[in-house]
């Protein structure tokens, strides 16, 4: 299993809420818009990643599961 | 065979013209002109009535690939779409939404039958049960020619699936294949976040085959004299000939047809030749890139010749900038108009492009007191691959392009204040720039 984030960009209101859940893979433009640092997600980051996705408010953040590797 | 297919054979200097072979400047080529000079529309011939699939074959193997910027193997398009569960969509895209391209828009006006073929030959290839001609909705006399054009079509049954025209919207992402798609299916003309791409899932929810207009009426072409007919122009690895359009500092500002890979400089002196020594190529149009004309001089016009140099092909745009314009005055005019064409879906756009537009004129009209480069720099770097179409890159590789190319007058700018450049009249075309405010 591999995560990766993904952004709808029409979607994304900029609320933040994901760059605060998950620091460590999203941080903020200028405006407060997401930028991935990296799309693919660490396991070890899986389920902060899920918890950030869960919390977006206009449904904009999304973890796409690759199986193996 | 026809007498086009003849002399093609008989002299290279006579490959040309193809699609503007019919053109008259005076009036609108009628079915009757567009029959003599071509011959029937052969749904009953090479693209055979018990094989519609045949024609995508022939497609495929004439290596023509779509000429309105994106430059994709249109036989393979068309394949993806035939294989679809049936009931597929075609959509011609005539809402040309580039200022520096007028290609489009001649060969609708003036040459509709063929573009108007080339719908109804795709639709018969990939099985379509629907067929759109899409044109800018303010266009109401090229509307009336069009209806007209069609109408003449239905008197002798030439199109067994009915070609309808819808006007859309007119702005320049509107012109965007996933804008038109949700267009055509009730909603706001701006692009979609894919996938699904429109030809999994198009219009209705049917496989959709969206093609510009040019494609369209080179498929008309290939259809009546075949795939090694049409690769007997061009290069092996970008065939046939393209419309371009040459503006700025030439003598014939026009739309000229010339065979793929023909040098950039060439196709300036085709269009007359500079009027000024020229100091810089704009080519791709807004989306493009500028490149040094010096360099750009010998590089053969194709998608992968101009990328390969640091520019692009798009719509087949080539604007001439003279040594007494400023390259950097220029960018800024038309990432002011691209960042008012926004969208206004997605954030890092509808916020960064304005600001970067801010940073350009800052740099271009102010002097940037040292920053305004810096600036633009990190701006592009935000902006760029963070929309759900392609509008902030293209915009940001123009900006990079400008940076660079222009680097020693971005210096000047940035340190010293505007260059004389400035004040000479603006070069490119900016819809709406009158009702500006710089300040």
């Amino acid at each position: 299993m591999s995560y990766e984030l993904r952004v709808n960009p029409i979607a994304c209101d900029g609320r933040g809420l994901c760059a605060e859940l998950l620091p460590e893979i999203i941080e903020l433009d200028p405006w407060g818009y997401p930028i991935l640092v990296s799309a693919e997600v660490p396991r070890a980051l899986a389920e902060h990643a899920k918890r950030a996705v869960a919390a977006c408010p206009v449904l904009a953040l999304a973890l796409v599961t690759h199986p193996r590797g | 065979m026809t007498a086009l297919a003849l002399a093609a054979r008989r002299s290279p200097q006579l490959r040309l013209p193809r699609l503007l072979a019919g053109i008259s400047y005076y009036d609108v080529a009628s079915l009757r002109d567009h029959e003599q000079r071509y011959g029937p529309l052969p749904l009953w011939g090479t693209a055979g009535r018990r094989r519609p699939g045949r024609l995508i074959d022939v497609v495929d193997a004439s290596g023509l690939t779509g000429r309105g910027g994106g430059g994709f193997p249109t036989g393979r398009k068309m394949r993806s779409v035939a294989a679809g569960p049936g009931g597929a969509v075609v959509v011609a895209n005539g809402a040309e939404g580039e200022p520096v391209s007028c290609k489009d828009r001649l060969l609708l006006t003036r040459l509709p039958h063929l573009v108007l073929d080339g719908i109804t030959l795709a639709a018969h290839a990939v099985r379509a049960r629907t067929a759109y001609l899409c044109i800018h909705g303010r266009e109401t006399e090229l509307r009336d020619a069009l209806e007209e054009a069609l109408a003449q079509r239905r008197a002798v049954g030439l199109d067994p699936v009915p070609i309808q025209l819808r006007g859309i919207p007119g702005r320049y992402v509107a012109s965007e294949q996933s804008a038109i798609v949700q267009y055509l299916n009730g909603g706001p003309a701006k692009p979609t976040f894919s996938p699904p791409r429109p030809h999994q899932r198009g219009v209705r929810g049917r496989p959709t085959l969206v093609n510009n207009v040019e494609t369209l009426a080179h498929l008309a072409l290939i259809a009546r004299f075949g795939d090694r007919w049409f690769r007997g122009a061009g290069l092996p690895a970008a065939p046939g000939s393209a419309l371009v359009t040459v503006s700025g500092a030439v003598r014939r500002p026009g739309v000229y047809e010339i065979e793929l890979g023909t040098p950039a400089g060439q196709v300036v002196v085709t269009a007359g030749g500079p009027a000024e020594p020229p100091a810089a190529l704009l080519v791709g149009g807004y989306f493009g890139a500028w490149l040094p004309a010096g360099a750009a001089w010998p590089v053969p016009m194709c998608h992968a010749a101009l990328k390969a140099a640091g520019g692009a092909m798009g719509a087949g745009i080539v604007a001439v900038l003279p040594v007494s314009s400023c390259g950097l005055a220029e960018t800024a005019r038309v990432i002011r108009y691209l960042a008012g064409e926004n969208a206004g879906q997605c954030g890092p756009c509808r916020f960064g492009l304005p600001a970067l537009a801010d940073a350009l004129a800052d740099l271009a009209y102010q002097g940037g007191r040292g920053r305004a480069v810096e600036r633009a720099a990190m701006l592009a770097g935000l902006v760029a691959g963070r929309g759900a179409c392609r509008h902030p890159d293209g915009a940001v590789q123009l900006v990079r392009s400008a940076l660079r190319v222009f680097e020693a007058d971005a210096r000047w700018h940035d340190q010293r204040g505007p260059c004389p450049g400035v004040a000479r009249a603006p070069l490119l075309p900016v819809p709406g720039e009158a009702d500006w405010d710089w300040a």
